[in-house]
């Protein structure tokens, strides 16, 4: 098995796309993502394009395809990735894969989604499609009401509150504040989410206990990474990251056939893995980026990684462990919370704002100084499909 | 403009007594604070500055709703609209959303328009209440009749207080007017009405001094732009 690199990322400001189409987004990302490993038309020999649902939402398939034609790739071999809102970290698995093999040298995967063709209620019955049909979707099940449920059972049994919900989404919108890639670039204060009478139209509750700023927004958006073997890097310009390990675990497909529905298993097998094969430990990890749809994600996955104990990492948020600059700064880049959640780019962009700060190339209000290990945690479903990557600087 | 005035009595229409509207501060989920007031005729034409970029932008209806507002708005401006009322919101003196209505008998209030300038802070929402507070609590109305022209404002009247559909024609001529009842809006009041009165002074004097209003390249950007949410 070979080492592999990551050479290039690129990514284009996540929001609402209005001017563009989904091909326009991934092939600008892509191409910023060559740009940035320095490789022109050729040099490629696949693609792997992520993608939850142009089939629903653009009525458009074959994506991969059209990308490798539309950004002069050919005859790269490429492929389309589909796994939910996992489907980003998937497309990088599979380049990895194809690498580690040795089938291919150089991948290109480009994630992608325009959620705001449609409205919000059409995202979120979209979105609702990848739950169970006959025993959730048929009975109106959402992600926001199946989070809201999760939510109620973590704050039962780990003592969650509110203000730790609260302090999550304060922390990420502050640093989506400083990010330009970010879709939601504003900061909230608590006050005008929480203290204030005011809260309750500010920050309406939208599936009990979670409220408005507790979920993600829903965004269009592309990133994209290039992968190489770490043997055919010679003389890089920018350091070099490598993919030091990653994990993969499926779940119950529904919340309510696990033994303990506040058991995240696959997130912990997912980044048990990921360690095992980088050979570190969470202890190690300098800066993460974990998958908060909802805030409440935030503080569970941080506990099934292994940064907290289980019940302490709403306690440590509220501490200020998570903040940049901390003991373990997370969502550095804002998060889905801030950044935005277009569902297929989640995980190449997760990837690529852990691969600027492992190459210290980012401003320094939002640089982790000397950061060197980073990690992601990709979540699908309701937990039912997580992959886990960590990444690591390689020293010259 | 040279105004005859006998025509002009003519031509006029009547307009009831219509009590001040008191106003508030709402703290935004930014933490600004957002002074919510009546317009006086004379802020028409800095509200219309503002208002104008916003005809030229399709976006969630802006151009429809901001061609209508904007008629309305100097239908008042040049007495031609029949007890209409415009209230705004500001934040840093900066204008920052505009609702108007009228009053179409004493005891049935017309809501027009809900124009939010600045977007992502629930400053519509907000603002629509204060209308239907005024409505409601102050010209001490029955019923006030709504039509929505976006899916948003379709989401955030018809749905969230709920409205009860009519068959009543709305004078927009669009669908059929919606109704808030005094009932519905009692039972809403507690979630979607908020404000504290009196407004500090010094917010006070910021909001009255000069209507700000950000160039019209801003407004579009944040009703139109990558980053509208």
């Amino acid at each position: 098995m070979r080492d592999v690199a990551i050479i290039g990322a690129g990514m284009i400001p996540f929001g609402r796309r209005d001017e563009d189409s989904l091909m326009d987004m991934l092939a600008w990302a892509g191409l910023k993502a060559l740009d940035d490993a320095g490789l022109g038309d050729g040099g490629v020999d696949a693609l792997y394009v992520a993608n939850m649902g142009s089939g629903i939402l653009q009525h458009q398939t074959g994506l991969a395809s059209a990308l490798a034609d539309r950004i002069s790739l050919l005859p790269a071999a490429a492929d389309g990735i589909e796994n939910g809102p996992a489907s980003g970290a998937s497309a990088v698995k599979n380049g990895l894969l194809a690498i580690a093999s040795g089938y291919y040298d150089t991948v290109l995967v480009v994630g992608g989604e325009k959620m705001r063709e449609v409205t919000g209620w059409r995202a979120t019955d979209f979105v609702a499609t990848m739950t169970h049909p006959t025993a959730e979707y048929v009975y109106g099940v959402t992600l926001p009401g199946m989070a809201g449920m999760f939510t109620r059972l973590y704050m039962e049994k780990y003592g969650v509150t509110r203000e730790m919900l609260v302090s999550i989404a304060l922390k990420n919108q502050a640093m989506g504040a400083l990010n330009p890639y970010a879709h939601v670039e504003m900061a909230l204060s608590k006050d005008g989410i929480f203290d204030n009478p005011a809260a309750v139209v500010n920050n309406p509750l939208a599936a009990d206990p979670l409220h408005l700023y507790d979920a993600c927004p829903v965004s269009d958006g592309a990133a994209a990474v290039v992968l190489t073997a770490l043997d055919k890097v010679k003389n890089p310009a920018k350091p070099t990251v490598v993919i030091a390990g990653f994990g993969q675990a499926t779940d119950t497909h529904t919340l309510q056939e696990r033994e303990d529905p506040t058991d995240l298993k696959a997130v912990t097998l997912a980044a048990q893995q990921a360690f095992e094969r980088a050979k570190l430990k969470p202890a190690d990890i300098n800066v993460a980026e974990l998958h908060d749809a909802f805030t409440i994600l935030e503080i569970a996955e941080s506990e099934h990684v292994g940064f907290f104990k289980k019940g302490e990492g709403g306690k440590a948020a509220l501490a200020g462990k998570t903040r940049f600059g901390s003991q373990i700064p997370i969502n550095v880049s804002g998060g889905l919370k801030a950044r935005g959640h277009p569902v297929g780019a989640t995980g190449v962009a997760q990837i690529v704002d852990i691969v600027w700060q492992l190459r210290h190339e980012l401003p320094k209000e939002r640089q982790v100084k000397d950061a060197k290990n980073g990690l992601t945690v990709n979540f699908g479903g309701f937990g039912n499909n997580v992959l886990a990557f960590v990444l690591r600087r390689v020293e010259a | 403009m040279a105004v005859d005035m006998e025509l002009e009595a003519v031509l006029r229409p009547h307009q009831y007594e219509m009590p001040p509207y008191p106003p508030k501060v709402i703290t935004l989920a930014n933490g600004k604070k957002m002074v919510v007031r009546q317009a006086d005729r004379e802020d028409v034409p800095a509200i219309l500055k503002s208002v104008h970029p916003c005809l030229f932008i399709e976006r969630d209806y802006y151009d429809i709703v901001s061609a209508r507002l904007y008629g309305e708005l100097l239908a008042w401006y040049r007495y031609r609209a029949k007890s209409e009322y415009c209230l705004m919101g500001q934040v840093d003196g900066y204008l920052v959303g505009v609702v108007n209505g009228r009053m179409e008998t004493e005891k049935v209030g017309m809501s027009y328009h809900t124009l939010a300038i600045d977007r992502g802070l629930r400053i519509g929402s907000h603002l629509f209440a204060a209308k239907m507070e005024y409505h409601l609590e102050y010209l001490n109305q029955d019923e006030i009749l709504i039509v929505a022209e976006s899916p948003i404002g379709f989401r955030r009247w018809m749905i969230e207080y709920p409205l009860e559909p009519t068959k009543i024609p709305h004078e927009l001529g669009g669908g059929d007017s919606w109704r808030l009842t005094r009932e519905i809006y009692f039972k809403a009041k507690p979630r979607l009405v908020v404000g504290e009165r009196p407004v500090p002074e010094d917010l006070w004097e910021e909001a009255t001094r000069d209507v700000l209003f950000a160039d019209d390249d801003t407004i579009r950007e944040r009703i139109a732009g990558l980053k509208g949410r």
